[in-house]
């Protein structure tokens, strides 16, 4: 306000000298009536800075994110994995063309101590999906991390990546499988970075089991998924950096049914499994910049590993037989890719993926039954290049040779758009 | 073992005692003005170079380690580091630097901000709401950011208050003086009509007087297209420009465009500490920019 009256007192002292010394003078009037606008434009400046408080200035920071696709090919989507029936299949692949899921994201500070973050998505064909919902808290110091509510888990690399800033339009096979493309859960995490030069961070997590492989503990008590994870990382020089991880995933797998399962007698069953899944993973990014200047070019690196162990008693044909005897099989698959920005808004990437179905050891009442032995190795080749106007916009363009089920290679066109409107926040490494 | 346990307490307070203060620089040029108010009381961790876009930085792991044990945090603010700041200030899981903590400071907050737009809207390409963050380039700006810096170095480590007020006048003292002899030098510069790459330089031509026609970028932060750049080229034609100005970490083909069509210098400025090899400390930016400027002149 004080400043206010400085520049109005200003503008009158020069409108003043106008008259009085220079009235003659056409072009100094001229001059001195320009600088008199830029005055004012500056107190106009100042008073929408002022009008910024009131009610409407602690509303949260709300992002939207628009998404389709249109996609082409042979086989059909609902088709698993060849030895991965009893998994998750959620490819969210559609032909021609579709809405993808948008996305909206509400964050704000709640009070000194904590923090609120809510992403729903919205689903094309309708309803609303709580995605993340949690509460941070970062006063706690000593570099602690609390988070508690609905979250993506820190396990892995990209499990915590939204699906915004994917470099594919799709997961992968590992993703898909194992953690049916992300796992979040309904629990609380805490974490802790070391006092140190180098990135260190541990970190666990209990939560309720909800997302897969857990199967929603209904009415008990207690938690019903564990995660611990421990991550590393550094830059070398201004020019490269990396993060290396280490996960674990524990929960307790209750009638878990999977559904249109083949079996030794060439027929589509109804599977049930009860038991324990143990899931271990490490990852690596490795990220580099020529002069770390990334708006202009760079190269990351990424590749992660994961092999579930699950044990437990399996009901075959829950329709017809109904056979239980033990069940027991180690699930394992990685991926490699590697995205390239080769001049700014252009981008390329290339990504191996690949599954092992495992060999189960299967109880002896099931062993003319169950397929213990697939003897195929799932596998599938994507590239995509994408173009960014500006950093709210991009435009992708993938090829895939999907060679993941056994005697249906399938070839897969995508074409996706991704916008983001409002409030951007900033991303995660 | 009481004795052991004293022992060790006693080390750990004389290396409190002893301990520098761990600043965390967002960019070169606010690490060089905290090397200059602390000399050897801090050790000064530097986020960004100056050969890097400042608004694109990754979090990366090795930032938020950094800022993990980091008392204070010197930064541009006004959005510039709006990319990448937030999650390294969460990760960290350090309360004394969060934003509104005495170990978070902005330098924007203490100069007069130009560009503030009276309108926010992202049709009008990658703006600040706060106004144009590139206030280091104009040497007046540090003359407050510095008294400001200053004082929260005391309010963070009163002990050292005498050194801190002693550098602070030192600097003053040093930089006004720098300033009128860059005045001088920069007098042949002013009312000459230049390009910009990016919309970086409202600062710089505020206080050197220098008069901007046209910028590369068709909106601030997106990349200018052939037809666009033919566009600036033929507008050169009405309002004819003595150089084009870009800052050390911007890609040289857009300026190198139109300097070759339109026959004038492409002036590299140095931007920050270390953009050029010239710019080895914060007077040697400005006399290096000057220096490159007048020679845009030639």
């Amino acid at each position: 306000m004080f400043r206010n009256i400085f520049w109005r007192v200003a503008i009158v002292a020069l409108s003043g000298c106008s008259f009085d010394a220079y009235a003659a003078n056409d072009a100094d009037l001229q001059a001195i009536r320009e600088q008199v606008q830029v005055l004012e434009q500056r107190i106009n400046q100042q008073s929408s800075a002022a009008a910024a408080s009131g009610e409407g200035a602690f509303n949260p920071a709300i992002a939207l994110i628009l998404s389709g696709t249109y996609g082409q090919r042979k086989q059909d989507a609902a088709i698993p994995a060849t030895g991965f029936a009893m998994n998750a299949n959620n490819t969210a692949y559609t032909r021609g063309f579709a809405l993808k899921e948008s996305e909206l994201g509400i964050a704000a500070n709640i009070d000194p101590q904590f923090r609120g973050v809510g992403t729903f998505s919205l689903d094309p064909a309708g309803g609303i999906n709580v995605e993340n919902a949690f509460v941070q808290s970062s006063a706690l110091g000593n570099g602690l991390n609390l988070k508690f509510g609905r979250f993506f888990s820190g396990l892995g690399y990209l499990n915590e990546q939204h699906a915004h800033v994917w470099d594919f339009v799709d997961q992968p096979l590992v993703y898909r499988v194992l953690w049916d493309n992300q796992n979040g859960d309904d629990g609380m995490q805490l974490k802790w970075l070391a006092p140190a030069d180098m990135f260190i961070e541990i970190g666990g997590e209990i939560a309720r089991g909800r997302g897969y492989p857990g199967t929603d503990r209904q009415n008990k008590n207690g938690a019903g998924a564990g995660v611990l994870f421990a991550h590393f990382g550094d830059d070398i020089g201004i020019e490269h950096s990396w993060r290396a991880g280490v996960s674990l995933h524990q929960t307790r797998r209750e009638n878990a049914l999977s559904n249109a399962v083949p079996d030794l007698n060439g027929a589509l069953v109804s599977n049930n499994f009860t038991g324990d899944s143990r899931t271990a993973g490490l990852d690596f990014v490795w990220k580099y910049a020529h002069n770390g200047n990334t708006r202009e070019s760079y190269l990351k690196v990424q590749g992660e590993y994961f092999q579930r162990n699950e044990s437990g008693m399996l009901t075959y044909n829950t329709t017809g037989a109904s056979i239980t005897d033990s069940y027991a099989n180690t699930q394992s698959g990685w991926y490699l890719q590697s995205v390239y920005q080769f001049m700014p808004t252009w981008r390329t990437g290339l990504r191996y993926d690949r599954l092992a179905s495992g060999i189960a050891s299967v109880g002896a009442l099931n062993a003319g039954n169950v397929i213990a032995n697939y003897a195929f190795s799932p596998s599938r080749i994507s590239w995509m290049v994408d173009y960014s106007p500006s950093e709210f916009s991009r435009f992708r363009l993938q090829f895939a040779r999907d060679d993941s089920r056994q005697g249906l290679p399938d070839n897969q066109l995508f074409l996706q758009y991704i916008m983001s409107l409002g409030a951007h926040g900033a991303h995660q490494y | 073992m009481k004795k052991l346990l004293s022992i060790f307490l006693l080390l750990v307070i004389s290396w409190n005692a002893h301990a520098e203060l761990n600043v965390f620089a967002c960019e070169p040029e606010w690490a060089a003005l905290t090397q200059q108010l602390a000399g050897d009381q801090a050790r000064i961790y530097i986020a960004t170079g100056a050969l890097q876009d400042p608004h694109q930085v990754q979090a990366r792991p090795g930032l938020i380690a950094k800022a993990r044990s980091a008392q204070l945090l010197v930064c541009t603010g006004a959005e510039l580091e709006v990319g990448w700041m937030p999650v390294v200030l969460r990760e960290s899981g350090n309360s004394a630097i969060q934003a509104g903590r005495s170990g978070y400071f902005e330098a924007a907050q203490y100069v007069a901000m130009l560009e503030v737009p009276t309108r926010l809207d992202r049709a009008d390409g990658d703006v600040h709401a706060a106004g144009n963050p590139h206030i280091q380039t104009d040497a007046r700006n540090f003359l407050p950011v510095a008294e400001a810096l200053s004082k929260r170095l005391i309010q963070l480590d009163p002990a050292n208050t005498a050194y801190y007020q002693r550098r602070l006048a030192t600097f003053d003292q040093q930089w006004r003086a720098a300033i009128a002899r860059w005045e001088k030098q920069a007098a042949p510069l002013k009312g000459q009509p230049v390009i910009v790459q990016h919309r970086g330089f409202p600062y710089l031509n505020n206080w050197l007087g220098l008069k901007q026609v046209a910028e590369l970028e068709p909106k601030p932060g997106m990349e200018p297209s052939a037809a666009y750049l033919g566009n600036v080229l033929s507008g050169l034609q009405q309002h004819p420009a003595r150089m084009v100005l870009r800052a050390a970490y911007q890609d040289e083909r857009p300026s190198e465009w139109i300097a070759e069509r339109a026959r004038i210098p492409a002036v590299i400025v140095p931007y920050s500490v270390g953009g050029t090899s010239q710019a080895t400390d914060l007077f040697a930016m400005f006399d290096d920019t000057i220096q490159r400027l007048l020679a845009g002149l030639k």
